[in-house]
């Protein structure tokens, strides 16, 4: 009875090509991101996450000690 | 450079705002009454409009639509302006994607109890009111990009990547789930069926917690939190990568929700292995939620906002690392058609979305009413109740998924099911039942002392209609140095509108375009024929109650449901099923092996007066569907449809087939009469009762055919 739920890509021409396109487009953007967002200088960093608090009556300032 | 003078239109943030704490109080309501269902069913007044079938998807809906979908709205229409340094483009489509969508909410409202639906989970609404969707949504998202485009910063912060990105998949998402054929007003038939339709459903039904509960929602994370807790977001980097890992993987997740099913196998495993991957970037996200609050702990303390918030991340935080453990197969095959399920969503529904919802609303109202919050205490009562609400939500329910479980698997050691008798495992739940809706009860108890503190805000502040600000104008000529591939994409939002719309394509296309290839690739099963046109009848009633809501038509290969239900479903059965109808919880049994089980007369009882078929049911009385008479004019727009769906009707069968429906009634109404019933022929009863007894049947006939194929 198995034969009703399996095999049913098989007959897709090509069909093993599709997780090794997948593979290699996750792999390869990922490295690339994960390469670029190390790369990113210190003060864009800083400067794009400040960008909520614009605007904000205490301004944040990032060399505060903070409370710990 | 010249400082130009403008103002944020706070006026749509506070529509935003009262819409959804409108819509929180209705959305919760009906879930509570759904929930006190299932503990007095005597309370649905044995009315059609109150069922458990009808209710449950309004409950949904309502808060999945309503109550979050606003609160997205409040949210980014406050963040965006602010982060962009712009007034909304248009103040006119800000106003008609508010009354657009508080129009399709209506329209949900009274279409869902009147029986108008799709079947389809969170995609239940008739093709009307999905056309009013997407052009609503189109609104809004012309709105936001238009937003952009005149923005006054050049870099879009990352809050503003998770808009694009659920705008973009949202759009993708509905249009696709959503091709049916019309046949009439508020009446039409899923363009896929069976296993084919099933995979789309659950790409979506996935996808829209993920691109409608969770991205936008991240998004006012990363913006409301840093406001809140006056820090920036710990790590910006980490952000970035929390982006793009998310809409990479999420994507391709849905086939978790189908997990021995009859879907094909190796989509069931790429399901499994995205959402298994999925936990890096959510905890990921969530690590970066809460670690912004960093040194500012002592805030927390204090500051209900902060306290609503940590608790939403933390929720997230639960429900993202269960959801991995759920599409793993051993424990889904426990999870699956339980009330674990239901736990896990309101882990997710109420403790992210609504304290993260809440949160912002404490910070926001004040905000725009430039006064102080009214009361902090209420506040704090309000998150306590809130946060025992949860518990008591959550922890019975859990429980009752596992006691399900073991039941319903109990062997005894001569080989039987130690409870044969469905029911008993459903009793079993009552007192976790009426927990749960204690726990519903104290979470809306929370929400009221909310909405008493925001009056009082509201009433003691004065409201800002227009806010001033000023900023510089962007330069046009803007002349970068040397930078990364991906910084003009964080100045470009069309083109990253674009490539994330490429980038949830791939996933999607991936596991699509075999799957439309199914079609012809599923063995057919030589006995398995097209419905006959009563039995399409009474398909359109189990669709209109809702039945599915409450019963699975999947029989999963384990021995305990074969040995309860029969032989297990293949994807073969379910070629002619626009749309599928497979359901995702058991709160009554199974129904795919149903067709023959029980006499006519049987189920003609069991609708009239469930309890006293099974002493002790919790199903609602179908008694109505006796007194209403099926339109057998529209039988030859059925048959049309589904013959140009591919079901291979005869060409002018849809002329004679109001025949063979008066015929088949005929019969039931003979084997109705042997047992002493006397029935209407032409009502929707007869009808529903001829197709339960079709349902799972053909492959009884067939066995031999099966195996020489």
């Amino acid at each position: 009875m198995l034969k009703f739920i399996k095999h049913n890509m098989e007959s897709i021409i090509g069909v093993e090509i599709f997780p090794l396109i997948s593979f290699i487009i996750f792999f390869s953007f990922f490295i690339g991101l994960i390469i670029y967002v190390i790369r990113l200088k210190k003060s864009s960093v800083e400067k794009m996450s400040a960008m909520p608090l614009e605007g904000s009556e205490t301004n944040y300032t990032p060399n505060k000690p903070g409370h710990e | 450079m010249k400082i130009e003078k403008f103002y944020y239109d706070n006026q749509i943030v506070k529509m935003f705002a009262y819409a959804t704490v409108l819509w929180a109080v209705v959305g919760m309501l009906v879930g509570l009454y759904a929930a006190f269902q299932m503990v007095f069913p005597a309370i649905s007044m044995d009315l059609p409009y109150t069922t458990f079938g009808r209710i449950r998807p309004l409950h949904t809906n309502a808060i999945i639509f309503a109550f979050v979908g606003n609160g997205i709205f409040t949210g980014v229409y406050y963040s965006l302006q602010r982060l962009l340094k712009t007034r909304m483009w248009s103040d006119l489509l800000s106003k008609i994607n508010f009354w657009g969508w508080q129009g399709i909410i209506v329209s949900a409202a009274i279409t869902l109890p009147l029986g108008f639906t799709t079947s389809k989970e969170y995609a239940e609404l008739e093709w009307p009111i999905d056309i009013a969707i997407a052009l609503i949504w189109v609104v809004f998202g012309l709105n936001m990009m238009m937003t952009i485009v005149k923005r006054r910063e050049r870099h879009l912060y990352v809050a503003i990547w998770f808009y694009i990105a659920t705008f973009v998949t949202v759009a993708v998402l509905h249009i696709v789930n959503s091709f049916e054929l019309p046949i009439s007003f508020m009446k039409s038939y899923s363009w896929y069926a069976g296993v084919q339709d099933a995979l789309v459903q659950w790409w979506y039904g996935h996808n829209a917690v993920a691109f409608f509960l969770t991205t936008p929602y991240l998004g006012l994370m990363y913006y409301f939190i840093p406001k809140a807790a006056n820090r920036p977001v710990y790590s910006y980097r980490l952000s970035i990568i929390h982006f793009w890992a998310l809409i990479f993987i999420y994507i391709w997740a849905g086939p978790h929700h189908l997990l021995y099913t009859s879907l094909p196998d190796w989509a069931q495993s790429l399901g499994t292995v995205f959402s298994i991957m999925l936990i890096a970037p959510s905890w990921g996200g969530m690590l970066n939620g809460l670690l912004t609050l960093r040194g500012a702990w002592d805030k927390v303390r204090e500051d209900p906002t902060l306290k609503f918030m940590v608790v939403a991340v933390t929720a997230y935080g639960m429900s993202t690392f269960e959801g991995p453990m759920l599409s793993i197969k051993s424990v889904n095959a426990i999870s699956h058609y339980t009330d674990w399920t239901i736990a896990h969503v309101h882990i997710g529904g109420l403790g992210w979305n609504g304290f993260l919802t809440f949160g912002m609303l404490y910070w926001l109202v004040p905000k725009l009413f430039n006064v102080k919050l009214y009361s902090i205490k209420l506040a704090n009562t309000h998150f306590w109740i809130g946060t025992l609400g949860i518990l008591f939500y959550a922890i019975p329910l859990y429980w009752a998924g596992f006691t399900q479980w073991a039941m319903w698997q109990e062997f005894s050691q001569d080989g039987f099911l130690v409870y044969p008798n469905f029911l008993e495992t459903v009793t079993q739940l009552v007192p976790m039942y009426t927990m749960r809706a204690i726990g519903g009860t104290l979470y809306l108890t929370g929400t009221i002392v909310m909405i008493y503190n925001i009056v009082k805000t509201v009433k003691s502040g004065s409201f800002t209609k227009d806010e001033a600000a000023e900023a510089p104008a962007l330069e046009k000529e803007y002349k970068p140095g040397k930078e990364h591939w991906h910084r003009p994409f964080e100045r470009r939002p069309v083109q990253l509108m674009i490539l994330s719309l490429v980038v949830i394509l791939i996933g999607g296309i991936i596991e699509m375009v075999p799957t439309f290839l199914v079609k012809s690739n599923v063995p057919t099963i030589a006995s398995v024929k097209p419905y006959t046109p009563l039995e399409l009848h009474g398909r359109d009633v189990y669709i209109q109650e809702g039945c599915n809501n409450c019963h699975s038509q999947m029989v999963r290969p384990f021995r305990h449901e074969t040995e309860r239900y029969g032989e297990y479903s293949k994807s073969g059965e379910f070629v002619y099923d626009h749309p599928f109808l497979w359901g995702s919880k058991r709160t009554g049994p199974d129904l795919h092996r149903v067709g023959g089980k029980y006499p006519d007369s049987w189920h003609y009882n069991h609708m009239i007066e469930p309890d006293r078929m099974s002493p002790g049911s919790l199903m609602p009385v179908y008694s109505f569907l006796a007194e209403t008479d099926i339109d057998t004019t529209t039988t030859v727009s059925k048959i049309n449809a589904m013959r140009t769906l591919g079901v291979p009707y005869e060409e002018g069968y849809e002329y004679i087939a109001n025949e063979d429906v008066v015929r088949q009634q005929k019969q039931i109404l003979e084997s109705l009469s042997e047992d002493e019933i006397e029935a209407e022929p032409n009502t929707e009863l007869i009808a529903l009762i001829a197709y339960l007894q079709r349902l799972g049947t053909d492959i009884k006939l067939q066995d031999k055919t099966a195996e020489n194929n």
